[in-house]
């Protein structure tokens, strides 16, 4: 007898019903996230002017003011959380790829995980009581925030590292072996570009995950009104914590407040969207990448 | 800018091709024991092919000549190699300085993805951390695709991706990489198996010319191969399945191929196994 070559009706149906069905998880996905977007964008539109990237909230009761100082507070504290975070982060994630054998890579894999689903006010009450015991009680900085902040950002850092370093191909390394290579410069001149860009990518993703954090930064970095750019003393407001502020201590005129929040959330969501764009062109400009 | 034409045909350095003297090698990968007991003298400017059936250990050894088994987790080489009289095994000994000196070419393909035609010549170089003038590297970007036999096919194309090459062609820029850093010995392990026969023909046209300067070992599964550019053959085999490897015979690759003491030789090359 023949073999048939059309498609049965029963395969047919359970085509159409896994293609529908993959489909719309697609969708719903999506519908909150565009929600969320057209929410931020249309409500935040309200106060998007030049006062709002000029002015802080000093001596602001009602309308008016602006949030200068809370995007200086997360451009400087997300800065210093990146400072911290890359050489420790990358650097575990090369110890772990490259040199780490027996039983302690094991260990830091382990404490890693843990350190992962450390929730964020831990890690605030920890550098918290750290500060307190060294600086004496109610100090308040920028670079506190930024310690609590890299509790948070270095495992994130490390795990996606690592799996990017883990995805060079050991035919490479093998290659750079038999030239006679010192593993430095295996690491330095092979590994590192190789992996640059997906370095980048797993960096940008550990600052989204702290960027907009809040519980930490309003016990260790505090909340301000006004400007203050010095990240080692006094405290430092930050987008989230603004949002915060703004939405918890309102004054008689509520849409200001209210419409204040808004544009916070929505200048807060385009920094990621200036850094994630930005950290791809650095990429793309200074990669030694020989053209296609 | 037209670069001055090189004059010279040989190597940047006459480099002097030294035989290797293999004395009672065993390799293991932890408790498993991948060969045992192998000693082969290989003279300068020769190809020596080693053949012999899957797991048979050629791999292995070829690896314990320029120390690249030791890289492996948890494998030790006992015995001692050669080199113009040096012990490579010995005590005070470099592995990174061995494998400077002794050059490998690999079965797949492996050019830097991320560098161009002329940088992954000039890597072996940079790895080192040696300088060179622009004019010099010119030298020997030229030089080595030259004695690759690859400079007509890539001259035009220097700074694209070396992976945008065809497999012969990477292949034969992974042969030019190893000869730009002058080594004594180059090492093929099994550097056709991924080619089809036309770059196949054009790796083994490349291996008769560079025995002229260096000592070439390769591992390889076609026999034809061996038949064809080998000066010398060795035949492993292993005693028992899951054993280690051992050499059966060595001698000139005719005596091999044509007049083998060994009945487990006449049946390997005969093709019947067993």
């Amino acid at each position: 007898m023949n073999p048939t070559y059309t498609l049965s009706a029963g395969r047919r149906r359970a085509n159409r019903l896994a293609t529908v069905a993959v489909t719309g998880a697609v969708f719903l996905a999506l519908i909150p996230l565009v929600w969320l977007l057209v929410t931020v964008v249309s409500r935040g539109f309200a106060r998007l002017d030049a006062q709002f990237f000029t002015w802080s909230m000093r001596g602001v009761v009602g309308e008016g003011g602006g949030a200068i100082h809370a995007i200086v507070g997360t451009v400087l504290i997300t800065a210093a959380t990146t400072a911290i975070c890359v050489p420790i982060g990358v650097g575990t994630a090369i110890y772990l790829v490259e040199y780490g054998r027996g039983w302690l890579p094991r260990v830091i894999r382990f404490v890693v995980v843990v350190l992962t689903g450390l929730p964020s006010i831990v890690a605030g009450l920890f550098v918290y009581a750290v500060i307190m015991a060294i600086c004496g009680p109610g100090t308040r900085s920028g670079l506190a925030g930024a310690a609590a902040l890299s509790l948070l950002m270095i495992p994130v850092v490390i795990t996606s590292s690592e799996e990017i370093l883990a995805l060079v191909p050991n035919r490479l390394r093998e290659a750079a072996i038999g030239l006679g290579a010192t593993k430095h410069r295996i690491i330095t001149t092979v590994i590192w570009p190789h992996a640059l860009s997906g370095i980048v990518a797993a960096v940008m993703l550990g600052v989204c995950r702290i960027i907009g954090e809040t519980a930490p930064l309003l016990l260790v970095a505090g909340f301000a009104d006004s400007m203050n750019t010095d990240l080692t003393s006094g405290r430092m407001s930050t987008l989230p914590v603004y949002i915060y502020s703004q939405w918890q201590n309102k004054g008689a005129n509520l849409a200001a407040y209210d419409n204040r929040a808004w544009t916070a959330a929505l200048v807060l969501i385009g920094l990621v969207l200036i850094f994630a764009v930005a950290s791809r062109l650095i990429v793309r400009l200074t990669s030694s990448r020989p053209q296609r | 800018m037209i670069h001055p034409q090189p004059t010279r045909q040989q190597p940047l350095v006459a480099t002097a091709a030294e035989g290797l003297e293999i004395a009672h090698v065993s390799a293991h990968y932890g408790g498993f024991e991948a060969i045992r007991d192998v000693s082969l003298t290989i003279a300068p400017r020769t190809i020596t092919a080693l053949i012999g059936g899957s797991g048979c250990g050629k791999s292995t050894l070829l690896r314990t000549i320029n120390r690249m088994h030791e890289t492996c987790d948890q494998a030790s080489v006992t015995g001692s190699i050669r080199l113009d009289g040096t012990d490579l095994y010995g005590p005070d000994i470099d592995p990174v300085a061995v494998r400077r000196v002794i050059g490998m070419v690999f079965q797949r393909a492996n050019p830097f993805p991320t560098m161009s035609v002329r940088d992954n010549v000039l890597v072996g170089l940079r790895l080192r951390n040696r300088r060179l003038s622009r004019d010099h590297a010119q030298d020997v970007v030229e030089m080595s695709l030259r004695a690759a036999n690859l400079w007509d096919d890539v001259k035009d194309r220097l700074n694209r991706p070396g992976a945008s090459l065809s497999g012969g062609q990477q292949q034969r820029l992974c042969i030019a990489r190893v000869i730009a850093v002058e080594p004594k010995v180059i090492l093929m392990d099994e550097p056709c198996s991924a080619l089809d026969p036309i770059s196949t023909a054009a790796i083994e046209d490349l291996m008769i010319n560079l025995r002229r300067d260096y000592t070439v070992v390769i591992v390889t599964h076609n026999m034809q191969q061996a038949a064809r550019v080998a000066d010398k053959t060795a035949f492993l085999s292993v005693s028992s399945p899951g054993g280690p490897g051992t050499v059966v015979e060595y001698a000139d690759t005719d005596t091999i191929f044509h007049h083998p003491t060994q009945s487990a030789t006449a049946d390997y090359v005969g093709g019947r196994f067993g």
